[in-house]
């Protein structure tokens, strides 16, 4: 009897580790309620689709994606718990945060454990840190500045500028990186207006830069708050160009603001919009299965999500030491990893080099003016 | 000077919708000696009832606002009063405030389940057109919103002044005994200030939505708001909760143009400290309460 339990004890026990075995381990910790809910539902929607079809296509090196969704809430501290959390209970690699605010402060629970990384956030600071398991699945926002400021010196012809920016992680990096290109290039920031996360009242902001004379705006917000800019700004009748970098024109914005992101321009690193096939049939399927049309945060999730499925083939095994180091300096082109959808190098502080678009908002989408190179 | 035109209209616009909530709130409390923590929250939902009958059943905005007016008078006004506070009531203000506290996180997180934690478009009400009146750029839908709110709350004081029902609301806040004694049907009054106070949180919700978008976090900041309103103002005058609210909306928008757009969410709690330790009662308040 005693022979017969420990035998079935010991075929469970060996079953449960091979289902074990078969199944690769990743976390996604997204901004799924709270402030940040419409970047990271789309993040987390854009993870799905990934994640769903690897599986379909035989997983990563012939294993199947054990996915776990953990919703930080827009709470730092609670995604950095929650980060514990995922690598506790056996990820081999992470995907998130979304909010910056969020992502420095948990990457250093994925750096004191050794697990990569792979996050939508944007801030500067984040890959300036000197740690070595963080990559973007997008680049930081001090890479899209330069071409920001020559667009609205050159070809806006502007040199009175207001600034209207979010006070979080993510605002403040790409404020400042943005006043040192306007320094650089003689642009005079004539209003620097901050608001708060989550702010819903924007009639005082959009008045102080109106009466500051300024010939455009350059809009540093997530997604809610442009949006709620841009229906103020409409409703206050602030006729400058808006100018924004990436999230100011995303298609986030675009439905909610309505009729008043028309006109709205933006330098983006990824867009639906692209003429890129591989980005317009990821379009299509994201539509058709979410209803809704995907915005960067959307893309970035399922770069994110293949990023680590050719990361773990290029090594030949599930080890996060191992696709850590090779994904520094790694270069993967579209046409052989369609997945990435677009030709992307990481160098070796997880930043990212690739092509990026001008765009500007007409009949309540983007249209491409402009393709860019990698910087 | 213009400047200041421009601040003063669209925050005298913020300020009239706080204001709607806050009467709620003094209303209430008039009637029932409830303090009702869910406010912000009755603000919020409406929106959304009007976004499920948009875009669920199809229904066109004004058939939409006109559903979720009935809607908001249904759950907001009646069912409030039968469900939530008349078992609450005979524990006491601190059980139905905490009750109030649980309604709110309820609602919350039922439009964060069933409508998702992002933040939905509304529908603008008004032309998105801006007239220019002394070189200042005024916005139509700030006047309108000013005209809405402020309509709904003189006809509110018309209805308290010059009607018999009216009156008898007014009897029963006062003393509800001495009125049920004069032959006031006080249950039927009490029900009619909750079914006032469910109306003016879904005016409040559809006017302010198409500027916040309808989101389930919403009522977190406009509750706050409303409740410093009314005690700024005098949390038993209706006229106090609307000076309260037209108050903090200016001085809102001021202090984030002259002062700090960074510290503009700490005035209205100074202003409501600096209440508090010269005037307890508001602005407009009575020491002694107890009238509509």
């Amino acid at each position: 009897m005693l022979k017969s339990l420990l035998t079935g004890t010991a075929l469970a026990a060996g079953l449960g580790f091979a289902a074990q075995a078969e199944t690769v381990h990743i976390a996604n910790i997204a901004e799924l309620s709270g402030a940040g809910a419409a970047a990271g539902s789309v993040w987390a929607d854009g993870v799905h689709l990934a994640i769903d079809e690897i599986n379909e296509s035989g997983g990563i090196l012939g294993m199947k994606v054990d996915m776990r969704e953990y919703d930080s809430q827009t709470d730092p501290l609670q995604s950095r718990a929650l980060v514990q959390k995922a690598i506790d209970e056996g990820a081999f690699a992470l995907l998130g945060t979304v909010y910056s605010s969020s992502t420095v402060v948990n990457m250093l629970v994925a750096q004191q454990n050794g697990i990569p990384q792979f996050t939508g956030s944007e801030a500067p600071s984040i890959t300036e840190k000197g740690n070595p398991y963080i990559f973007r699945t997008t680049f930081g926002a001090q890479k899209g500045m330069p071409k920001i400021g020559a667009y609205l010196k050159d070809t806006l012809g502007v040199t009175k500028i207001a600034i209207a920016w979010a006070n979080t992680e993510y605002g403040k990096g790409g404020h400042d990186a943005f006043s040192a290109v306007a320094e650089e290039m003689g642009l005079d920031i004539v209003a620097d207006v901050a608001s708060e996360q989550g702010q819903a009242d924007f009639s005082a902001d959009v008045l102080k830069i109106k009466n500051s004379g300024a010939e455009a705006v350059f809009v540093y917000l997530t997604e809610e708050e442009s949006a709620r800019f841009l229906i103020e700004a409409e409703k206050q009748g602030l006729d400058v160009p808006k100018v924004g970098d990436t999230v100011l024109t995303s298609q986030k914005v675009i439905d909610l603001a309505g009729g008043a992101a028309e006109g709205a321009l933006g330098h983006v690193g990824l867009s639906a919009d692209a003429p890129v096939p591989l980005l317009q049939e990821m379009d299509a399927k994201f539509t058709e299965r979410f209803g809704y049309r995907p915005d960067h945060n959307a893309i970035k999730g399922y770069i994110g999500a293949y990023s680590i499925k050719y990361g773990a083939e290029i090594v030949g095994e599930i080890d996060s030491q191992k696709l850590t180091d090779a994904m520094h300096g790694l270069c993967l082109d579209a046409e052989e990893y369609p997945g990435v959808l677009m030709d992307i190098c990481w160098d070796e502080n997880g930043e990212v080099a690739r092509e990026s678009f001008m765009v500007e908002v007409k009949n309540d989408a983007q249209e491409i003016t402009t393709i860019l190179p990698p910087n | 000077m213009a400047e200041l035109l421009q601040i003063l209209v669209s925050g005298l616009s913020a300020g009239a919708i706080y204001a709607l909530a806050a009467v709620g709130f003094t209303l209430l409390w008039q009637a029932s000696q409830t303090i009702n923590f869910a406010q912000g929250e009755f603000v919020m939902l409406p929106a959304f009832f009007v976004l499920a009958g948009m875009t669920i059943f199809g229904l066109p905005l004004w058939a939409a606002i006109l559903t979720a007016l009935v809607l908001s008078l249904v759950v907001l006004g009646a069912m409030f009063k039968k469900l939530i506070v008349e078992p609450m009531l005979p524990h006491g203000t601190l059980p139905l405030v905490i009750a109030t506290i649980a309604l709110g996180i309820l609602m919350k997180e039922s439009v964060k389940e069933f409508y998702s934690a992002q933040g939905q478009p509304f529908p603008p009400l008004f032309p998105q057109h801006v007239i220019n009146f002394f070189g200042a750029s005024i916005s139509i839908q700030d006047i309108c919103n000013l005209v809405v709110a402020f309509a709904a709350i003189i006809s509110l004081q018309l209805f308290l002044g010059r009607t018999r029902t009216g009156r008898a609301m007014q009897a029963t806040a006062q003393d509800p005994r001495v009125a049920e004694i004069l032959g006031v049907d006080v249950k039927k009054m009490v029900m009619y200030t909750f079914l006032i106070n469910g109306a003016l949180a879904a005016i409040a919700s559809i006017l302010i939505s198409p500027v916040y978008l309808a989101k389930f976090s919403n009522g977190e900041t406009l509750g706050m708001i409303a409740f410093i309103a009314a005690i700024v103002g005098g949390f038993n005058q209706i006229k106090g909760a609307l000076l309260g609210g037209l108050l903090i909306g200016v001085i809102d928008n001021l202090a984030a143009v002259y002062v700090s757009a960074e510290y503009r969410t700490a005035i209205p709690l100074i202003l409501l400290i600096v209440i508090i330790m010269v005037r307890p009662q508001g602005i407009l308040g009575t020491p002694e309460g107890r009238t509509v």
